[in-house]
């Protein structure tokens, strides 16, 4: 195999071969901004992926062929085959494992590099023993903190925030460790006995960090912490990047880490709520008696025959779809509803909400799997105005996102949080398990306004149910 | 390559990234997020080089899980991104345009 490993690692060959794969990575994403030419956008980073590695395959020094091809094939078939089994309502999970299986991996990396130098006998310079340092942190806050997020959202661990006495204490123990760690290194940065139970001490710790910092933050908050992650997880392989002296992994991990930014910033502002709020203060914990002190308050009911009909006679019907609808995977039926619909000439559109499902843009990869067309899918600031003119809002397994509370009442947890005003439209249809709260605990007015009509059920039979009715009108 | 070499790229790449990934639309936020955890499996790299000055069982198996985690990585996130956009394509080639035109017409009647 020596003669393919042919190329310096530090030679103009390998940095222009990795400018052409980051610049393979760029161009893709910039594709990705549209929806018609992000599949070819994606396919071209992906070849700059192929350039990357055969480049890397191509230097000199590189050896363990036998691990490497084993690493690679093994790595290939499960990559391949969880990416075709898995279900689109399972895409969060999905994301949250890749995401958590990049960072263990930057971890690894990290601590072998520190091994490496430590078994060559040398002082680590501190231009490399930092990045080294930062690498394996946040790879390893990224690993388990997305693997608790994994559980969370593949039911595996309780959704339900889950607190635990003197967190915060522990929290902020923990990471004045890893600082002293890190500076008891940075001073003693010489092969000995002290150095490599100390940075295998630090990885423990940061492992602890990851898990305790995910594991008391609700189900309902996961678009963000994946978000969060997938910039952690970037900027890991950034800093390895540094360590290892290598320019592909120093872009691909940054813009990794900008795309992580932007999200997480996003979600937060579209949930009325810090960064910091989300990560530090449980959702359920302060609103805990807002659902304790609700009476009961008169409602207007309406079986699946009576909005099918309410709904046939509509000229423009906007459907809200929340998480309840993945969860009853109602999404083929209700594009069903709006087919029969449009057959009778009622216009049909569906607002989705920024932090509708459990990541970051999920309801339109639900809606889009059930063949709804990109077109119909509008953003909340697009539809709003447009919903005092609507005859019909179909609210199906949301509740928070269309509570008008977080517009009116200054003294609920979600005040000032962007809503679908659903409100604004002239009727308006829940459909909704039970009058229960939602998510954040929290009692929506929109159930007990004099235009509201609750249709009780499990979100997929009344849907199939109003379209077989909208079938024989 | 010097610290502020490599520190000047990763600025710069952060820059470029915010500008460009700041343009993709709500929509396609999934996606976008599968097809940069496809981005940072470019770890790989990393694992390829630290398993080729591997000298010990304990370096070699760090390396081979850490080349498992990268390629499952870099080959699950693009094939799943993949059947993702698959999905929002075919609208476009499917009825719907002349669906929205006639609804279009319809609405300014």
């Amino acid at each position: 195999m020596t003669p393919l490993a042919a190329l310096d690692p530090t030679g103009a060959p390998v940095g222009i071969l990795y400018i052409v794969a980051f610049s393979l990575f760029i161009y893709g994403i910039k594709l990705g901004t549209h929806p018609t030419s992000a599949r070819r956008g994606n396919g071209i980073a992906a070849l700059g992926m192929g350039v990357a590695v055969a480049t890397t395959l191509a230097q000199k020094g590189i050896g363990n062929w036998g691990i490497i091809i084993a690493g690679i094939v093994i790595g290939s078939i499960v990559g391949a085959v969880a990416s075709k089994r898995v279900k689109m309502t399972a895409m969060p999970q999905m994301v949250a494992l890749y995401n958590g299986l990049g960072g263990g991996a930057i971890a690894l990396i990290a601590w072998s590099e520190y091994r490496h130098w430590i078994h060559a006998g040398e002082t680590v310079s501190l231009e490399i023993l930092i990045p080294t340092l930062l690498a394996m942190v946040i790879g390893s806050i990224s690993f388990w903190g997305s693997s608790i997020a994994f559980g969370k959202l593949q039911e595996l661990i309780p959704g339900q925030p889950v607190g635990l006495p003197g967190q915060k204490i522990l929290n902020g123990f923990l990471l004045l460790a890893l600082i002293a760690g890190g500076v008891a290194l940075a001073m003693n940065n010489g092969p000995d006995d002290f150095s490599q139970p100390l940075f295998i001490g630090m990885l423990v710790a940061a492992a602890a960090l990851g898990l305790m910092v995910v594991l008391p933050i609700g189900g309902a908050d996961m678009p963000v912490v994946i978000a969060l992650l997938n910039a952690f997880t970037g900027l890991s392989a950034a800093a390895a990047g540094i360590a290892l002296d290598n320019t592909a992994l120093i872009v691909g991990g940054t813009l990794v880490g900008s795309s992580g930014t932007i999200l997480t910033l996003e979600m937060a502002k579209a949930m009325n709520r810090s960064v910091a709020n989300i990560l530090f203060a449980g959702f359920g914990s302060p609103v805990a008696g807002a659902g304790g002190d609700q009476e009961q308050r008169p409602h207007r009911s309406m079986n699946a025959q009576d909005a099918a009909i309410q709904l046939a006679y509509a000229d423009s019907v906007v459907i809200v779809p929340g998480y309840g609808l993945a969860v009853a995977q109602a999404q083929h039926a209700v594009r069903e509803m709006a087919d029969e619909l449009k057959k009778k000439g009622v216009s049909v559109n569906y607002a989705i909400h920024p932090v509708a499902g459990r990541m970051p843009g999920h309801m339109n990869v639900l809606l889009a799997e059930a063949d709804v067309p990109y077109e119909q899918l509008k953003e909340m600031d697009e539809i709003n105005p447009e919903l005092s003119q609507t005859d019909v809002c179909v609210v199906i397994g949301a509740n928070d996102v269309t509570n008008p509370a977080a517009k009116t009442d200054e003294s609920s947890p979600i005040y000032g949080m962007p809503i679908i005003e659903v409100d604004q439209a002239q009727q308006v249809l829940v459909l909704k398990r039970s009058m229960s709260p939602g998510f954040a605990g929290i009692d929506n007015d929109l159930f007990y306004d004099p235009k509201t009509a609750m249709v009780f059920g499990d979100a997929k039979a009344i849907v199939s149910e109003i379209v077989q009715e909208l079938g024989s009108l | 390559m010097d610290l502020v070499t490599e520190i000047t790229i990763l600025v710069l790449a952060a820059f470029v990234g915010f500008e460009v990934i700041s343009k993709v639309p709500t929509t396609l936020h999934t996606p976008l997020m599968s097809q940069t955890n496809a981005i940072h499996g470019i770890v790989l790299l990393g694992g390829l080089i630290v398993i080729g000055y591997a000298n010990s069982t304990l370096d070699e198996v760090i390396g081979f899980i850490a080349i498992i985690f990268g390629t499952i990585n870099i080959v699950g996130g693009f094939m799943v991104t993949d059947r993702m956009l698959e999905m929002f394509g075919t609208k476009k080639k499917a009825p719907a345009p002349a669906e929205t035109s006639a609804e279009a017409g319809k609405d300014t009647e």
